[in-house]
């Protein structure tokens, strides 16, 4: 109990500072404004714009329809698309190099030059290939899940302990078998890290695609508040940001810990 | 009687970088059907070499390994394998590692239910079935890795070094449940120790190899009836003529470790 309070100490410490130096104009209030003026534009950005009419949508539509709600769910959206199919791209692959050699050297090269390129690095081509919109964005976010998830599957399969092999096989596990029920469930703890660093570089790019190729989405949206000196808006969006990526993370989390439940070190609980 | 194992003029040689390593050299051995037998030595005698070879591991450079007369090729359920790391898949609980020999010879379900709830209860782990690996002590996991083995009624049981791991008191309390499986179920047992008190207390026959390169030393038959007492005199007649053949190997082994150390 303590604790927690403990915990909240520093930032109540800091917003009272943050809004004194606000309210007693020692900054101008429009390179940063107060806490209660971006709390109240938070407020602004996530309520419904229309009145609730029954004629034209559900009450729940209604309730949903605020600005930041579809932002938020643009951007998850892209997310959620191009993790999905970065992940269906990089696993079967990384299973494959890790598990045959041959493969393993056919890929290798290739991928250890286009490893190192930032997707960030990709916004211009993807632009020029697929215009404007959510094309080009889960285009970065693919790339930028691809890789880490690649990665790390071919590192989990590598790594796998002999011992089980060995097991398995006097057990007289077919090559499918051994794939499927020893070499995968093996390697998940390595695969389950890198789609967690997947989901935050896919988290990453889709802000920074937004402010570039699309037209809304939480990225876009701090940046078209920019030029309207919105800083509010800009706040509060940023604050939307860090706490959807908190939920995925904690999301992320919380599927790992499941999967896992077998692994040492981790407690099931 | 055809031997159910039959192991004729097997060598084994490793080469790592320019050195070669003669893990096993010329080694005859017939194990009968229903025998438990010891490979005793120290480490580097290539007792657990010889143990793989007849589990299909890691075929021998020369010479032959018959199993009912045919010629091992690789690894199979029909010789199943106890492990020292236990080598429980971690991801299964207790129940699903008994069951994982038989789900892959696609065995009915009620038959393979049926089959683990009495492996769990013969080995004194109905409490644990829905646990996983890392949650039970190195005799429940080792007792897990027994029954898997069970499971699958391979005629052959191979251990390497299987108690090697755990305390004396579990250590004793698993030999007994060994003895008492081996009775019933009449399997042929190859056992990897290099524990010489271990050997009498279990084996019909205890075979001791020598350290580098690998051969037999000695082939000695156990004729005291189980169960045995360690503090017998007879018991420790054979325990004293064992320390004897073990210890010259250890030294030699010493010997050379000094000269060129390995990783062995």
């Amino acid at each position: 109990m303590f604790e927690t309070l403990q915990g909240f100490l520093v930032p109540i410490v800091l917003l009272a500072l943050w809004q004194w130096l606000s309210t007693q104009a020692i900054v101008n209030p429009q390179i940063l404004p107060a806490p209660t003026a971006v709390l109240a534009k938070w407020w602004e950005y996530l309520k419904p714009q229309e009145l609730f009419d029954p004629a034209q949508s559900s009450y729940l539509a209604w309730l949903f329809s605020g600005e930041l709600i579809r932002d938020a769910y643009a951007s998850l959206y892209r997310v959620v698309v191009g993790f999905l199919v970065g992940a269906v791209l990089a696993l079967p692959l990384g299973l494959m190099m890790g598990a045959n050699d041959r493969i393993y050297k056919l890929f290798n090269p290739l991928i250890q030059v286009f490893r190192p390129i930032p997707p960030i690095a990709f916004i211009p081509l993807s632009i020029l290939w697929f215009g404007l919109g959510n094309p080009p964005a889960i285009f970065l976010i693919v790339i930028g899940a691809f890789f880490p998830i690649l990665m790390n599957t071919i590192a989990g399969v590598r790594h796998v302990d002999g011992i089980y092999i060995r097991a398995a096989r006097s057990l007289g596990a077919s090559q499918t078998t051994m794939f499927l029920r020893v070499m995968l469930p093996a390697a998940t703890p390595y695969i389950l890290t890198g789609a967690r660093i997947g989901v935050g570089t896919a988290f990453i790019v889709v802000i920074v695609a937004e402010m570039i190729a699309v037209n809304n989405g939480l990225g876009y949206r701090i940046l078209e508040a920019r030029e309207f000196f919105w800083s509010d808006k800009i706040i509060a969006g940023m604050f939307s940001i860090g706490l959807l990526g908190l939920a995925i993370d904690t999301g992320m989390n919380r599927l790992n810990n499941y999967l896992l439940k077998w692994h040492r070190g981790i407690e099931s609980n | 009687m055809q031997p159910h194992i039959q192991i004729g003029k097997v060598s084994k040689v490793f080469s790592t970088g320019d050195r070669e390593v003669v893990a096993l050299d010329d080694i005859n051995l017939d194990v009968r059907r229903g025998e438990f037998v010891c490979l005793l030595g120290p480490s580097g005698c290539g007792k657990s070499t010889l143990l793989n070879a007849v589990a299909g591991f890691s075929p021998p450079t020369t010479g032959t390994i018959l199993v009912d007369g045919e010629p091992v090729q690789a690894p199979g359920p029909d010789r199943g394998m106890v492990f020292q790391e236990y080598a429980l898949f971690p991801w299964m609980t207790v129940e699903k590692n008994i069951a994982f020999g038989l789900e892959i010879k696609k065995k009915p379900k009620a038959q393979i239910r049926e089959k683990v709830g009495a492996l769990l209860e013969m080995l004194k782990l109905q409490d644990f079935r829905d646990r996983y690996p890392k949650d039970l002590s190195g005799g429940m996991r080792q007792r897990v890795a027994i029954a898997r083995v069970l499971a699958l009624d391979s005629p052959i049981m191979l251990m390497d070094e299987p108690f090697g791991a755990l305390d004396s008191l579990t250590r004793r309390n698993l030999q007994d449940e060994l003895l008492r499986i081996w009775t019933e179920y009449k399997k042929t047992i190859i056992f990897v120790t290099h524990s010489i008190e271990e050997s009498i207390y279990l084996a019909d026959r205890i075979v001791v190899m020598t350290y580098r390169p690998g051969k037999i030393k000695k082939d000695v038959s156990v004729a005291m009836p189980r169960s045995r007492d360690p503090s017998s005199a007879e018991f420790n007649e054979l325990k004293k003529e064992l320390s004897l053949l073990v210890m010259e190997e250890q030294s030699r082994h010493n010997q050379e470790e000094i000269k060129a150390p390995t990783a062995d």
